[in-house]
């Protein structure tokens, strides 16, 4: 029995959001406080031959005109890769210098340049104007399959062909033999489009130096305040983490962007120590679309080696993906570990081969963003699959029935090993394909589909059943494919002396819904009121330490400390609780919030055992007093949340317009603490798988200017353009996590690009129209119909 | 973000307004509803000296019949009165059909005809609406009023015949009571501008074309009259094959505008399907 | 070079001097230390800081303070009265029509305008309503739900 696990508790966070008094590091004024604004290069690849800081420095209100110069003599370092991909050979991968203020070259557009402080934010940005920045511009390139070739422009000298990395997974040999057994295999190249995440709140950043005490703090919008810590005092700029504080208050949404320890970090941290006032850096949202992580931007051929009775045999991918100028964070991590070791997807497949190229090129460095990855595997996956069935003309939920791997709990049957090193949790594939296709009446749709060709209007029907791994992540595992971090997390319970509970979490809501969920595990588990639990979560000085939030592991890793040290709690307090009853442990039972002692209506509550631990009057003699406890959490495995999911569209093939009708999704997170938290964020991550599949590029020209750099060429998804989602879900728990939990954040965003793309395709099947590329603007809709009219 | 520095001056009436342009040192703006002009201070790419607020200028905020029979707008009426108006509905519903699909909300409460038609973005609305209605712009300035045909007013991408400190006063659509219309719309899927927008106006019987008046804006680096297209159909019945032929005429010769997002080719295309269709449903029934 | 304004927000009467050049927005935000009111985009594209300039929702990066002399305003701040949640709000909490909150105030804004012109509108006229405003988080479908339910309350 549960008062508030499993129900769709209204969210506690909100009622500061709907009256406007959240606080996000934008609406933070710090006393005395200044503004940096930031001169970024306008070209792709240059030389910057000078900087004549002479007219801005004595400009109205300015304080200070720092460059690139001024922060490496003052001793900081470039910003680090947290995740080390070497090449195939064993040689140590390309790990060039990554200013935070760029020196003698630029090598994207967007490059920070040169900093202006000034009194005000008008200020700095009217000196800005007066600087004067000589530059020699440089060949550029933008595509990763052109930067490799010989000649091609180097983004580092000592970086060859642009190459960061060479990177393999799977059985080559194995492969190789699958494809000569095979009746037949179906190919296909295909792009993964670079997007940018633009969580609607711009990233901002604030430096706080107390002279006084020597405190560091910095306000700002990350995902993971520790990690952000950590990074810059250990390997940036040398401070003593011990007086750096960092705080991520509410924070405008992430989808992956916000992870990463930023240029813009080292800048007003440095600038603040240095002129010993609070300094303000706010993006603006051109600055964003330039200085954010870009997301995916892959270019693939798969091949799929399969049976004539559509039994898969063999696959073989080979990407080429973007890293950008610089490595980010974890960007080396994102098109291998989370990519490669993807590709086994639901299906038996028996032999898998995976070659990925990390490539350097003059544009915008690319990270995580929401499905990290994963997404780019399922589209490949997805894409595949249904071109294979339209070959031997199967119907595409035949053929995955038919490659589907069977049920396995994780308990009474293992976990299953992939060829592509991860073992799953626990999964049943085949239950959610079919509770899809039943909730969406397929057969129905089928019909409608045949009927409404007869009348000259095309429809298509898209599945995408999808597997991902999050709940990242056990630490030895991570490491030794190359993290250079843990990927535990941990939760501190602090109960007060009037039962009243503060829990402190290394895992950070920014749009997630923590406070809620978290706070609905405290209460239930300790029988208390939801509203005597607050959820502490995005400041250094509070927390313990924590990972952050990204790769859905909040509830499953961070929900897993937070249940441990709960646990730990329970314990102390029943010792207690026996104490005061004058029985033994054994004796108790503990329901709903109180002790009893069994057979008897003698109890205790949770509060007073509460006051009884601070107030140690009556105390057993040989417990400390106090009621707090702390855990450290590292997960022994991923999970593996899974799902299918249908999108219905139509499209006009005269103008190659295309109308989502309708979105079904069945998604498997296993156990789930708040289903009105969960809905939303598969409605979230529909709407941005879909944004990817139909709206969204980050275009370059081949200068390497990004052509779609504002709201105004950079396409969001908006309300009119989605029906309302039916969604649903099966629960397969996680047999190895206290919560049975999986995660919840991206699933939307890694089935929903593939449903739609495999809806066009299936819709325009009439006019021999294989694939569609993304996004599937009415303009490639429409050439794809010209090309194959031309063809047959 | 934010524009760089200018000097603010309010009008209370169009005389002030033009007497504060004159008095200005280097380029002076009129500010209206400032939905075209803002955003673009706020990138830089304009960066007057001067603002001249008019929108205070109450007698420029109206929707009338005049003695002469026309509607006639002030041109600080908002795009959201115009496509709520009742008279624009009854005399000049394509204008209120255009107004309507401008931006969205809040920039149809802010923004103006007078602003919109003086910025003349190729990828805005009223200009196809207002060249099929062959509305008239009165303007007021220094050397004082003109009355400009709308074909002569629209010169090319964000040019106008707007002399240095004149002012838009009126937009003067006769009233086309009983005429069919129609303005139809492929926005750009980020910045919701015309990619292609197509107006339609057109005296018909049944589906007797007695006169019709087709307009591009979108597709062009200026809003344009489709004589071609009109001509395939004036004083003929639309029939599918008529508005085929209508279609198949349509923006021969024009230098169509061309990005990533739609080239020409394609927007040429859009422009005919558009076109095809609108007379389709036009004159279905 | 500070122009005087007068402003009525949230009932409330402002004098100040501003640069005529600062935007609505920041007005409220840095002056009136308002900031519930966000900026999310420099193209007038987003709508997080829709507020309500004499009873019509606007853009508040795209007006000038200035321009706003003499004006009422409303901002998501001005909405509960004696401590009673709006019933937009309250549809939000109830609906789950929020999830990092950053958008929340224009969208909330954008539909009190709605609201105000059209009290039982469609799920097409809602989303409609809605194409000035972006949200990355919760995909539209609690906000309409949440309009909706503001609809349905407020109308009984």
């Amino acid at each position: 029995m549960t008062t508030y696990v499993g129900k769709p508790v209204r969210r506690v966070e909100d009622h500061r959001f709907i009256t406007g008094r959240g606080r996000y590091v934008d609406d933070i004024k710090l006393p005395g406080m200044v503004y940096a604004y930031i001169v970024r290069s306008p070209y792709a690849h240059a030389k910057i031959l000078s900087i004549d800081t002479s007219q801005a420095s004595t400009a109205p209100g300015v304080i200070a005109v720092l460059t690139g110069k001024d922060l490496e003599a003052d001793g900081i370092g470039g910003l680090p890769c947290g995740w080390q991909v070497n090449f195939r050979d064993g040689t140590q991968m390309k790990e060039p210098r990554h200013p935070v203020i760029a020196v003698d070259k630029v090598r994207h557009v967007g490059e920070p340049v040169a900093v202006i402080i000034a009194e005000t934010r008008e200020q700095a940005k009217d000196a800005a104007e007066l600087l004067t920045i000589e530059y020699e511009e440089l060949p550029a390139v933008v595509d990763p399959q052109k930067a490799v070739e010989d000649g091609a422009p180097l983004v580092h000298d000592d970086a060859p062909r642009n190459l960061a990395f060479d990177w393999e997974i799977g059985d080559k040999a194995k492969t190789e033999a699958a494809f000569q057994e095979a009746d037949r295999i179906v190919e296909l190249e295909l792009e993964n489009q670079r997007l940018v995440p633009n969580a609607i709140e711009p990233r901002a950043a604030i430096g706080d130096y107390n002279p006084g005490t020597d405190h560091t703090t910095l306000y700002t919008t990350s995902q993971n305040p520790h990690l952000i810590r950590l990074l810059l005092c250990a390997f940036v700029m040398g401070l003593p983490e011990h007086k750096v504080r960092v705080v991520s208050p509410d924070v405008g949404g992430g989808f992956g962007s916000k992870i990463f320890h930023y240029n813009e970090e080292v800048i007003v941290t440095w600038a603040a120590r240095k002129l010993k006032r609070p300094v303000k850096w706010t993006a603006e949202r051109s600055e964003s679309f330039l200085s954010d992580r870009h997301g995916r931007d892959h270019r693939t051929k798969v091949q799929l080696a399969l049976k004539n009775d559509g039994t898969f045999l063999g696959l073989k991918v080979r990407t080429y993906a973007n890293l950008g100028a610089y490595l980010s964070t974890f960007a080396p991590a994102i098109p291998t570990y989370l990519y490669g070791t993807l590709l086994q997807g639901v299906y038996t497949t028996p032999a898998i081969y995976c070659e990925v190229y990390g490539v350097f090129t003059h544009t915008v460095p690319v990270d995580a963003y929401r499905g990290a990855g994963r997404p780019e595997a399922t589209y490949l996956l997805e894409r595949i699959v249904d071109l294979a069935a339209r070959e031997l003309n199967m119907d595409p939920a035949d053929i995955r029935k038919k490659n589907f791997i069977p049920p396995f709990d994780g308990i009474e049957q293992p976990g299953y090993q992939t060829q592509v090193a991860l073992q799953y949790d626990s999964g049943n594939y085949e239950a959610a394909l079919n509770r899809l296709l039943e909730m969406a009446n397929y057969s129905e749709w089928r019909r409608k589909q045949q009927e409404l060709r007869s009348q000259g209007r095309y429809i298509g029907l898209g599945l995408a059943t999808y597997i991902e791994a999050c709940g990242i992540a056990p630490s030895a595992v991570v490491g030794a494919l190359g993290a250079r971090a843990g990927l535990y997390d941990s939760a501190t319970v602090r109960v007060h002396p009037t039962g009243k509970v503060s829990v402190y979490v290394g895992v950070h809501a920014h749009g997630q819904g923590h406070e809620t969920t978290f706070a609905q595990i405290v209460a239930d588990k300790l029988g208390i009121a939801l509203e005597d639990v607050e959820i502490v979560h995005g400041d250094t000085a509070e927390i313990p330490f924590g990972m952050g939030t990204y790769g859905s592991r909040s509830l499953a890793v961070g929900g897993s400390a937070m249940v441990r040290a709960l646990d730990k709690i329970l314990e102390k307090a029943t010792k207690i609780a026996a104490h005061l009853l004058e029985a033994p442990e054994s004796d108790l039972e503990f329901r709903e919030g109180r002790w009893y002692v069994k057979g008897t209506e003698k109890s205790i509550s949770f509060p007073e055992v509460a006051l009884a631990a601070y107030v140690p009057h009556n105390y057993p003699p040989d417990l400390e007093p106090g009621l707090e406890a702390e855990s450290f959490y590292d997960p022994k495995n991923f999970t593996f949340p899974f799902g299918a999911h249908l999108a219905i569209v139509e499209v006009d093939p005269e103008t190659g317009e295309v109308k989502l009708l309708d979105y079904y999704a069945v998604d498997d997170f296993g156990n789930i603490v708040n289903p009105l938290v969960v809905e939303g964020q598969v409605h979230g991550g529909i709407v941005q798988g879909v944004g990817q599949a139909l709206y969204e590029e980050a275009r370059y020209d081949e200068n390497g200017q990004l052509l779609t750099g504002t709201f105004l060429e950079y396409a969001m998804p908006r309300a009119d353009e989605f029906p309302m989602f039916k969604v649903d879900h099966t629960v397969t728990p996680c047999p190895h996590n206290p919560l049975g939990a999986k995660g919840a954040g991206e699933t939307g965003t890694i089935a929903a690009t593939a449903a739609v793309a495999n809806a066009v395709a299936d819709a325009l099947q009439p006019f021999g129209v294989k694939h569609v590329p993304m996004p599937m603007t009415p303009q490639r809709v429409w050439t794809a119909i010209q090309a194959s009219q031309q063809v047959s | 973000m934010f524009p760089a520095s200018f000097d603010y001056r309010v009008a209370e009436s169009i005389d002030e307004a033009i007497s504060l342009y004159q008095s200005a040192d280097g380029e002076a703006r009129y500010l209206a509803g400032g939905h075209s002009l803002i955003p673009a201070m706020k990138l830089r790419l304009a960066r007057p000296s001067r603002l001249i607020d008019i929108r205070p200028i109450e007698q420029l905020r109206y929707i009338r019949v005049g003695d002469d029979g026309a509607v006639h707008i002030g041109s600080l009426t908002t795009h959201a009165e115009i496509a709520a108006s009742n008279v624009v509905a009854q005399h000049a519903p394509l204008l209120a059909q255009a107004a309507k699909v401008i931006g969205d909300v809040q920039v149809r409460n802010m923004g103006t005809i007078g602003g919109s038609l003086a910025h003349n973005d190729p990828g805005a609305d009223y200009p196809a609406a207002v060249l099929a209605l062959e509305a008239t712009i009165t303007v007021q300035g220094p050397n004082g009023t003109r009355h400009i045909a709308a074909t002569d007013f629209l010169k090319d991408m964000y040019e106008t015949a707007l002399e240095p400190g004149e002012i838009i006063v009126d937009v003067a659509v006769p009233s086309y009571s009983g005429w069919k219309s129609t303005y139809v719309k492929f926005f750009h899927p980020a910045s919701r501008y015309a990619v292609v927008g197509v107006a339609i106006l057109a005296n018909a019987v049944g589906n007797q074309v007695q006169d019709i008046r087709i307009a591009y804006n979108g597709v062009a680096s200026c809003a344009f009259r489709d004589t071609a297209a009109e001509n395939a159909l004036k004083g003929k019945a639309a029939t599918d094959a008529t508005i085929a032929e209508a279609a198949n005429a349509a923006l021969n010769g024009v230098d169509v505008l061309s990005d990533h997002f739609a080239s020409a080719e394609f927007r040429k295309h859009i422009g005919r399907v558009y076109l095809k269709r609108a007379l389709q449903e036009l004159f279905a029934g | 070079m500070g122009v005087p304004i007068k402003v009525t927000v949230n009932g409330r009467q402002y004098e100040a001097e501003v640069d005529p050049r600062m935007l609505l927005v920041h007005f409220l935000r840095d002056v009136l230390d308002l900031t519930g009111t966000h900026v999310g985009c420099d193209t007038s594209s987003c709508g997080a800081c829709t507020v309500i300039l004499n009873g019509k929702a606007v853009k508040s990066c795209t007006l000038l303070a200035v321009q706003a002399d003499g004006a009422e305003i409303l901002t998501v701040e001005g909405l509960e009265q004696n401590g009673k949640l709006h019933p937009i709000q309250e549809g939000f909490r109830e609906e789950h029509g929020l999830q990092c909150g950053f958008c929340t105030p224009g969208m909330i804004m954008t539909a009190y305008d709605l609201l105000q012109r059209n009290p039982n509108p469609s799920e097409a006229e809602i989303r409609h309503a809605l194409e000035g405003n972006f949200c990355r988080c919760t995909g539209y479908q609690n906000i309409v739900k949440a309009i909706q339910y503001a609809a349905a309350k407020m109308s009984s």
